[in-house]
């Protein structure tokens, strides 16, 4: 049994834990808040369309597209977690597995809500079943998804069968919500349903990983197909999207991991330790990759790709690179996970501040495309306020991803609530 | 006896194999290769057409002479032409003359006016270049409509396949089939494409619309009324080369308004329409030929 060190043994006895009445009251509190906020930009969205967000023809893509980069990447990362140990077998992840299913379950909806939002027509949105047109990146992206979804939802639905038969007889809403998902069987699986349950997992993660992998590099060439903007146009933007999907998966899965799973055990310190290490690996990666991305157009200084990305990193938002994505999301979380002693905090507050500052990421890799004029002298061709080549995601806009939040944050305390296992709490 | 391949047979020197194959190579390229070593012209060997055997010798269409008739007469005239052809065997194509564009934005606001535009929207802007320093300064007009690409990057992103090339060369959006999901905004080269964000310039005075922004457009034959929730609300629009005045038979709304006869329209099939005859003699260009979407709007430099 490995020895904690001194900071995991207070974190297992913090006087204040995730779970005790001041930060549940705090967290309420935060919740309804950002709910609230999120609920005016969900009327906004609804009543207006896209009359009071700030995009416009020139910059027709801002936050919302970002924000679905963002939430389908930690919906594959998460997927993939969940893959370590369906498909890896890698033990010390068995009991996070399930976890990992359901987070990327629901990022994907809130991945889905969020660009179902940013559509012009969002009732037209079935046409791209359909009348869908094959030669279109994005056409395969939403069939991908679509049937991503479909399977992670039948995954979910065998992983969790067996504990979900257990938790019929606990009281309150966890044992409603198991009644309600069970339907009438009440007899516990016998072993034999419980292998077959395991195979069907099985085959559904082995389809799933192909199936997410072409989805996640599916979004990146939604971007990196389209000729018309140079700093799009590389090979390079399908492996940052799935490298990124991969990072901020298991940033957040680590992230939760560390701060919200009620038994703090040995077991539980080394799942961390193993989670927040592929974490580090794949930070390095990104690392890397993002070096790429800017060095290579940028090295002679010359070309569109470098004034784009000139723009990126010392315009009016380099902040937004160097603070957010280089500093908050990459250089004070190698930190942590290099330095931090394996400390479980340490871990977890790494994946939480890479899993929340992928946002930064996703704007980073989307806005550049748009910062150049197709032609030079077209920004000065016509005057109007929806023809600009300078974008600040409006409040409606900043709000309607705030109710995507507050609606993802909800159902992932909805889910631990109601499904024991989740977190590890058996009802067996 | 050596085998080197060879040897003799009754004093007499044998070819070898490397020196039969060698020789079979060699005439086996030199047949091939005939037409180019006898001087024989490919056209003779595969018998087409020779100088000799046409019955008259081709002359070629007059060159333009602005002094004779108004460039806009001659060119509705083509227009009627072309629309006697089946829609398939038109090609229609833009001419904008560089030197002749003064930037008055004419073209611009007679679109605006054709169209009904909101906005936001813009179809025809005129990009203003100023090189040089004063009193070495020139000025450049160039009016930027939509290229109507033969090799369209922005009709294969449409997921709903909601952009099509017309037979006659037009890139038309079906309004009623567009999602609003605007990558063919982003996949255009040339910033030709805008969105339909649902402002009205009442917007601020009336909080509504103002009575002329009440009056329908007539894009692709159909009649348009801009309210919250419809198309063209929440949908990507741009330059369609005034079908529906084509239709009518009348020249596109830009290069019926342009002074300063600067821009020609008409059928790139047919070789004597004033919108192919303009082009001789002068330097042709095109916005950015190098991405092969093949526009179809040429400028004169």
């Amino acid at each position: 049994m490995e020895v904690g060190n001194l900071a995991d043994r207070r974190s297992s006895q913090l006087p204040v834990s995730p779970t005790s009445p001041p930060v549940v009251v705090a967290g309420v509190v935060v919740w309804l808040a950002l709910f609230g906020f999120g609920l005016a930009g969900l009327y906004d969205r609804l009543a207006f369309g896209a009359l009071n967000t700030s995009l416009g023809s020139y910059i027709p893509w801002g936050l919302w597209v970002s924000g679905y980069a963002w939430f389908s990447g930690l919906s594959s990362g998460c997927f993939f977690v969940s893959t370590l140990f369906y498909i890896f077998k890698v033990k010390q992840l068995q009991k996070v597995a399930p976890l990992a299913l359901v987070l990327a379950l629901i990022t994907l909806i809130m991945g889905l809500l969020t660009i179902g939002f940013d559509l012009g027509h969002m009732n037209r949105a079935y046409r791209v079943f359909l009348h869908p047109n094959f030669r279109s990146v994005m056409a395969w992206v939403v069939w991908l998804y679509t049937a991503y979804f479909v399977l992670v939802i039948f995954e979910t639905h065998f992983a969790l069968r067996a504990s979900l038969i257990h938790g019929r007889s606990l009281a309150g809403a966890a044992g409603a919500t198991a009644r309600l998902l069970t339907g009438g069987r009440r007899e516990p699986l016998t072993g034999e349903e419980i292998s077959r349950d395991n195979r069907k997992v099985r085959a559904l993660a082995w389809i799933g990983i192909p199936l997410a992998t072409v989805f996640t590099g599916g979004v990146g060439a939604e971007f990196a197909t389209v000729a018309a903007r140079d700093v799009w146009h590389t090979a390079l933007y399908p492996i940052l999207f799935l490298v990124g999907a991969c990072l901020s998966g298991v940033a957040l899965v680590t992230g939760l991991t560390a701060f919200f799973w009620p038994h703090r055990d040995d077991h539980w310190r080394m799942t961390v330790r193993l989670l927040g290490r592929i974490a580090l690996g794949l930070l390095l990666l990104e690392v890397l990759l993002t070096w790429a991305e800017l060095s290579i157009p940028m090295w002679f200084g010359v070309g569109q790709e470098y004034q784009e990305l000139h723009y990126l990193l010392f315009g009016p938002y380099g902040w937004v690179f160097w603070i957010v994505q280089m500093g908050l999301g990459t250089l004070i979380p190698l930190i942590l996970l290099v330095a931090g002693g394996g400390s479980c905090r340490a871990t977890g507050w790494a994946g939480i501040l890479v899993a929340v500052t992928f946002l930064a990421t996703r704007l980073n890799l989307v806005m550049p495309g748009f910062f150049s004029p197709e032609l030079s002298g077209l920004q000065y061709s016509y005057h109007d306020g929806r023809l600009l080549y300078s974008y600040v995601p409006s409040w409606p806009e900043w709000q309607l991803l705030a109710f995507v939040v507050a609606l993802g944050v909800a159902l992932y305390v909805i889910a631990v609530k109601t499904l024991p296992s989740l977190t590890g709490r058996d009802a067996a | 006896m050596s085998d080197n391949g060879g040897g003799t047979d009754g004093g007499e020197k044998l070819m070898s194999r490397r020196d039969l194959l060698t020789a079979g190579l060699a005439l086996g390229v030199g047949f091939l290769t005939r037409e180019v070593w006898t001087g024989l012209p490919a056209q003779a060997a595969a018998n087409g057409p020779t100088v000799a055997g046409l019955a008259e010798i081709p002359v070629l269409a007059p060159p333009v002479d602005r002094w004779q008739e108004d460039v806009i007469v001659v060119m509705q005239r083509d227009l009627q032409r072309a629309l006697s052809k089946p829609v398939e065997k038109r090609h229609w194509g833009m001419v904008i003359d560089l030197q002749r564009c003064v930037g008055c934005q004419g073209c611009t606001i007679s679109c605006i006016n054709e169209n009904k535009l909101p906005p936001g929207v813009v179809y025809r802007p005129v990009i203003e270049r100023t090189s040089g320093t004063f009193p070495n300064v020139s000025k450049q007009f160039m009016p930027r409509p939509c290229m109507q690409c033969d090799n369209p990057p922005c009709v294969p992103v449409c997921p709903v396949g909601a952009t099509h090339k017309r037979p006659d060369g037009i890139v038309d959006i079906d309004y009623n089939a567009c999602i609003g999901c605007r990558i063919c905004i982003s996949a255009c080269p040339y910033g030709a494409r805008t969105f339909d964000w649902g402002e009205f310039y009442g917007d601020m005075v009336l909080g509504g619309p103002l009575p002329f922004e009440e009056v329908p457009s007539l894009e692709y034959g159909k009649v348009w009324v801009r309210e919250a929730g419809k198309s063209p609300i929440d949908n990507t629009r741009k330059c369609t080369f005034c079908i529906d005045r084509l239709q009518r038979g009348l020249l596109p709304a830009c290069t019926d308004t342009c002074f300063g006869r600067a821009t020609y329209f008409g059928d790139l099939n047919d070789p004597a329409a004033l919108v192919n005859r303009v082009r001789q003699n002068r330097e042709v260009n095109l916005l950015k030929p190098e991405m092969g979407t093949l526009p179809n709007v040429y400028y004169l430099l």
